[in-house]
């Protein structure tokens, strides 16, 4: 499982990059690999939108389920990965690279202090796949 | 199907949840309303029961024994013997789509052909199978369009001349959305008005623009430049159609809709107050994950051999689960395939013959009717089946109709009851079953009323 130590993620398991007062954000890639192969991808939200903590910003189908990507810090969307939906098997193969969804100017930057850090998810994930 | 436990079953399951008995379970319900007593008219028998029935069905006026003008809606056609024979096949003898299709090929194919067809006559690359009724599925129209902008454009604009039961089912269906602005027809409520007065309604913020076509009162309008318009400001375009009439008209996807939808019981589906009726919805391949219902899909499976899937199931509960946006379980499907029967019976030139007839016909009624004084047909737009009379300013339309029963004709509708600016106003529809004795009928009674 591939957990990079320089993100944040959430107990949904989207991840945080965190540049200046802006976030990137995605889905982890144990995220990707419970989901299976992406066939769907559609942004709930445009730039411009303000956007709190835990609002569905963009749904995912998979080959096997559905699911909601649950934004982990409010903020203004700054960016939307527009190009996703034409490259969605990306965030299967490089979820916290192509595979990146918004950008967001973080409206409240002590949210991020209740993320987990790579140890504590690593941990948190591997609660889960047994 | 529903099998009643026995005494012994039942007394096993009380004990596994502790209760003594039966009526325990219904102790939260107040005594007084547990079991009322029902005034029940005695027991009859099965005999009995029949002959009751038959003496109230007699009650009924129905159209094989009088001439019919009745539309606005629903038309009254003529179903080969054929549709109905294939139809109560028990394989396909369910209201029901499967849930679990693939088992069922001779359905998912039904239900194939059945999108193919629709899909075709309208003009649209997709079409699901299906909605209840022509009003549910204009309101599905306005579902789809209010989620497509992520519920960010609050305004819809209706013509007046969409159906008005249409027109309350989607108020009904976005009534629980205060934010939305439903604009129908244009400030002077004029409800004969050309469709460009829709225009100066349709703005940045508009979802959807809905026109019939032909319209609610029958009359044909080319809608290129209204649809240029909603596209222009960003709205999706939506046309309710009479599926016969496309077997004579432009198809919709011609002119610039992006969603389709329409009344489907023209298509071999009797006429029955309160249905089952057929909900019809088509639309442009990049709307295809917004479509509620069901898509099937043809395929080869590993030996290449033809087979039908369903394939795209996008707002459902079985899929979503509580992320559902739409949960249509009955979907007509019996309908969907009479429908379909029905379109492959008669073929594309047997269509068109169907809408040429309606066509000649209702032009030769409404000749006939605007050569009566004091009668007049609205006119200076082209027509289809159905056509709007003013009446001599002091007949009433009920009282008219009641005197055509009384000659075994059902009359036009009486527009009054919808339009308050079109009393005295009767909307006549002909179909290919209307004889010319018939319409001539018609006529003279007309004439006798107002000599009268």
């Amino acid at each position: 499982m591939n957990i990079p130590t320089n993100l944040k993620y959430s107990d949904s398991d989207e991840w945080v990059r965190v540049e200046g007062n802006v976030a990137t954000i995605g889905i982890s890639d144990f995220a990707q690999s419970q989901l299976s192969d992406i066939v769907y991808v559609e942004f709930k939200v445009d730039v411009g939108d303000e956007v709190k903590k835990d609002s569905i910003v963009v749904t995912l189908d998979s080959a096997k389920a559905t699911a909601d990507v649950n934004l982990p810090v409010s903020g203004k969307v700054v960016g939307v990965h527009t190009d996703l939906p034409d490259i969605m098997e990306r965030i299967n193969s490089d979820p916290y690279g192509d595979g990146w969804m918004l950008k967001i100017q973080l409206s409240n930057p002590g949210e991020l202090a209740g993320l987990k850090d790579a140890a504590a998810y690593d941990t948190y994930c591997q609660k889960r796949s047994h | 199907m529903f099998i009643p436990h026995t005494d012994s079953e039942r007394e096993e399951m009380l004990k596994v949840i502790g209760v003594k008995n039966l009526e325990d379970l219904f102790k939260d319900v107040p005594k007084a309303y547990r079991f009322p007593k029902l005034d029940l008219a005695p027991a009859l028998t099965e005999m009995e029961v029949f002959s009751e029935m038959q003496d109230i069905s007699r009650a009924n006026e129905n159209t094989r024994d009088v001439a019919c003008f009745l539309g606005a809606g629903a038309y009254n056609h003529y179903i080969p013997a054929a549709v109905d024979s294939l139809l109560q096949r028990g394989e396909f003898y369910t209201a029901y789509t499967p849930y679990q299709p693939e088992i069922s090929q001779g359905t998912l194919q039904a239900i194939f052909e059945y999108q193919s067809l629709i899909a075709n006559l309208t003009g649209m690359e997709v079409c699901n199978a299906s909605h209840y009724d022509g009003a549910t599925a204009v309101a599905e129209a306005g579902v789809l369009a209010f989620h497509n902008f992520r519920e960010k454009r609050t305004r819809f604009v209706l013509s007046m001349a969409v159906h008005p039961h249409y027109r309350e089912t989607l108020c009904t269906y976005l009534c629980g959305y205060p934010q939305l602005e439903i604009k129908i027809g244009a400030a002077d409520q004029n409800p004969l008005a050309d469709p460009s007065s829709l225009s100066t309604l349709i703005d940045k913020n508009t979802a959807l623009v809905v026109v019939q076509y032909p319209d609610f009162f029958g009359r044909v309008y080319d809608y290129t430049d209204l649809a240029k318009t909603a596209h222009e400001a960003g709205a999706l375009f939506a046309v309710v159609i009479n599926p016969i009439a496309l077997g004579l008209l432009k198809a919709p996807g011609d002119f610039g809709a992006d969603i389709v939808v329409g009344e489907g019981q023209p298509l071999g589906i009797p006429l029955s107050f309160g249905g089952p009726y057929l909900g019809l919805f088509a639309a442009k391949k990049d709307l295809v994950r917004k479509l509620s219902g069901r898509l099937v899909g043809e395929t080869i499976d590993s030996q290449g051999r033809r087979g039908y899937v369903l394939t795209l199931t996008a707002r459902e509960q079985h899929i979503r689960r509580e992320k559902a946006t739409s949960n249509i379980c009955t979907n007509q499907g019996l309908m969907a395939l009479a429908s379909t029967i029905y379109l492959s019976l008669v073929g594309k030139h047997g269509l068109r013959q169907v809408a040429e007839l309606c066509y000649h016909k209702a032009h030769y009624a409404a000749q006939q009717i605007a050569a009566i004084p004091g009668f007049s047909v609205y006119g200076g737009t082209p027509f289809f089946n159905e056509f709007v009379v003013r009446f001599p300013d002091l007949m009433n339309v009920e009282e008219v109709n009641q005197h055509l029963l009384d000659h075994n004709i059902l009359g036009g509708f009486d527009l009054g009851t919808e339009y308050p600016s079109l009393k005295n106003h009767m909307m006549i529809a002909v179909t290919e079953l209307n004889t010319r004795d018939q319409i001539d009928l018609l006529c003279e009674v007309f004439q006798e009323v107002n000599h009268a």
